[in-house]
């Protein structure tokens, strides 16, 4: 089962890991079937802030844009799968890890 | 959406004849892209590509934002502030590039507009800021080049030669002790050429194994091995029209020392998987601490290529042998750290400064530079006692020792000094160790907890973690 976070600004994947401000959080089955969906607005911006969430939220994927080397290094290292450059909206980015298709740069 | 490529773009009403669109923006030094009325990439020229470290074929079609990644972008896009205000816009700010790091960016956009004056489309150039941001914060009133400091006679000497070498194209090799600064002098040196406006890509040969370095370095074709699913352009091509920079080429395997032989001879590179040959103009300026010519002896280093590289050789002096510049250097990485840490710590004592200068700095500038901004770090006073300094620097009332002497610095081992009666001298990483350690101890081992007390980002910690073998 995986739990995704996907860092959003309006509908696409956010430019900027840093500089998002919304995130969506997506909970999939066995099946890779949307088991549970939800939106956190942060009060604001922080890469760091944003690590913490995904800690503790229990993340194992996370889609995502641009993010600096030092976070998607602290990310990998807690053995979360992390695939940036995503230049797309958040549903196909999402469909796109549902069907195995490449992601990313 | 359209593909631009040299065979269909045209630009007319120019000249007599119409000329290639393509090689027009290929041959600027700076970085360009041109977005649609809807602001989708619709063109990037070379230098965007090695800016940004995405390829043409990558963003073409993608929103503008989703491939730049600036910080403007997430605030308002400023594309909107030219629909109704003004033609062109000019702002500071930063991108986050393929390889992860944020840059520091100048950005002007202008609107594209039709005989009817109607916007057809955006143009946005953008500068990289580093090294003039890097080169506005010196301050201190010395003789200097870029950031590197010192008014010995060997620095003056070396000062000299930079505009001279600049003005040449010919290969450098740099050679000096871990921690003279043969990086900032590449870098002095690509800034003092007429490449300058080009780019710069400092590569480390020791850092990556050798199939991903060939791969790094020359490019490959789609299909050249598993996992290529596109071309890859290779640093050699970035670095078209400026100067690649090869730290610690003495690590670069002899396969690879081969290929650099060949294009050092004919200027042009081979990506893996391909026949054809691609020219490039780049300079190549080569650093290493290492002993060449002993590694020729020992058959781990070509001669060919040692010859090809040792066309201008420039050898920094390590700082025990530049005299009063340890006490520059002391003052202007003292006032530099007082200001980025907000303290207002300007001196020394002079019991901390006679260890300072008698200091014989195995590790050079970097040695030196980290000793002062830990001695500030701990600092709650305005002026650095003996007490602030590291521990090896305060254990004996001789001359301080410290472990890097014990390992690949022969002139220095043979000082007198028995270093194995001594207890184990400690370096700023057993300081910084043992600082994390302290802080995770009174933390209960919650890391973000220690990460406060130690003023760092989660991140940082973890990163530190890693590099002491702490997780």
């Amino acid at each position: 089962m995986d739990k995704i976070l996907m860092p959003i600004f309006e509908h696409d994947i956010a430019p900027r890991f840093d500089l998002a401000t919304e995130v969506i959080i997506v909970e999939l089955d066995e099946h890779k079937k949307i088991k549970n969906q939800k939106t956190i607005v942060m009060p604001h911006a922080s890469a760091e802030e944003l690590c913490a969430l995904i800690l503790k939220e229990d993340i194992n994927v996370v889609l995502c844009n641009g993010i600096e080397d030092e976070y998607y290094q602290y990310l990998r290292w807690k053995k979360i799968k992390v695939y940036d450059s995503i230049m797309d909206s958040y549903n196909n980015a999402l469909n796109a890890y549902i069907l195995g298709e490449k992601l990313g740069g | 959406m359209s593909i631009i490529n040299s065979t269909n773009a045209w630009v007319h009403g120019v000249f007599p004849q119409k000329i290639s669109f393509v090689h027009l923006m290929d041959n600027l030094p700076i970085g360009v892209v041109l977005l649609s009325r809807e602001r989708r990439v619709v063109y990037i020229n070379s230098a965007m590509e090695g800016l940004t470290g995405f390829e043409r074929s990558q963003v073409l079609g993608k929103k503008c934002a989703h491939f730049l990644r600036g910080n403007q972008c997430m605030i308002g896009c400023p594309l909107a502030q030219l629909e109704n205000e003004r033609e062109s816009l000019v702002f500071e700010g930063n991108i986050i590039d393929h390889n992860r790091q944020k840059i520091e960016t100048r950005h002007t956009l202008a609107r594209l507009v039709d005989a009817s004056g109607e916007t057809q489309g955006y143009i946005e150039v953008v500068e990289d800021l580093r090294t003039i941001k890097r080169a506005g914060r010196q301050e201190i009133r010395t003789e200097f080049l870029g950031n590197i400091l010192g008014n010995c006679p060997e620095m003056q000497k070396v000062f000299s030669l930079v505009p001279v070498i600049g003005q040449t194209d010919s290969s450098v090799l740099i050679t000096g002790e871990t921690g003279t600064g043969k990086d900032l002098l590449a870098e002095a040196i690509h800034q003092h050429s007429p490449r300058a406006k080009g780019p710069f890509i400092k590569v480390n040969c020791g850092a990556l194994p050798e199939t991903l370095l060939e791969s790094e370095l020359f490019g490959h074709k789609k299909g050249a091995f598993t996992g290529a699913t596109q071309d890859k352009p290779g640093w050699f091509k970035l670095a078209n029209n400026g100067t690649l920079f090869l730290t610690e080429i003495g690590d670069l395997p002899l396969s690879l020392q081969v290929k650099l032989l060949t294009f050092l001879d004919d200027k042009v590179i081979y990506p893996l998987g391909s026949t054809k040959g691609v020219q490039v103009n780049v300079r190549v300026i080569a650093a290493t601490h290492r002993n060449l010519e002993e590694m020729v002896r020992l058959g781990t280093f070509r001669q060919d290529l040692l010859f090809r590289l040792n066309v201008i050789r420039v050898h920094l002096p390590p700082l025990r042998e530049r005299g009063d510049d340890v006490r520059l250097l002391l003052y202007h990485f003292l006032n530099q750290f007082s200001e980025e840490l907000k303290k207002d710590v300007h001196t020394f004592s002079p019991q901390a400064l006679n260890v300072l200068l008698n200091y014989t700095y195995p590790g050079n500038v970097r040695e030196l530079r980290n000793i002062v901004e830990y001695a500030l770090a701990i600092c709650d006073g305005n002026q650095i006692g003996l007490e602030h300094l590291p521990a090896y620097l305060r254990t004996s009332s001789e001359p301080a020792l410290s472990p890097l002497n014990n390992l690949n610095h022969p002139s220095l081992v043979d000082s007198g000094t028995d270093s194995g009666t001594e207890a184990k001298p400690k370096t700023w990483s057993d300081m910084e160790k043992e600082m994390i350690l302290k802080a995770l101890v009174e933390a209960g081992g919650k890391k973000a907890l220690a990460a406060k007390r130690l003023g760092w980002g989660r991140s940082t910690l973890w990163r530190k973690m890693k590099k002491y073998n702490l997780d």
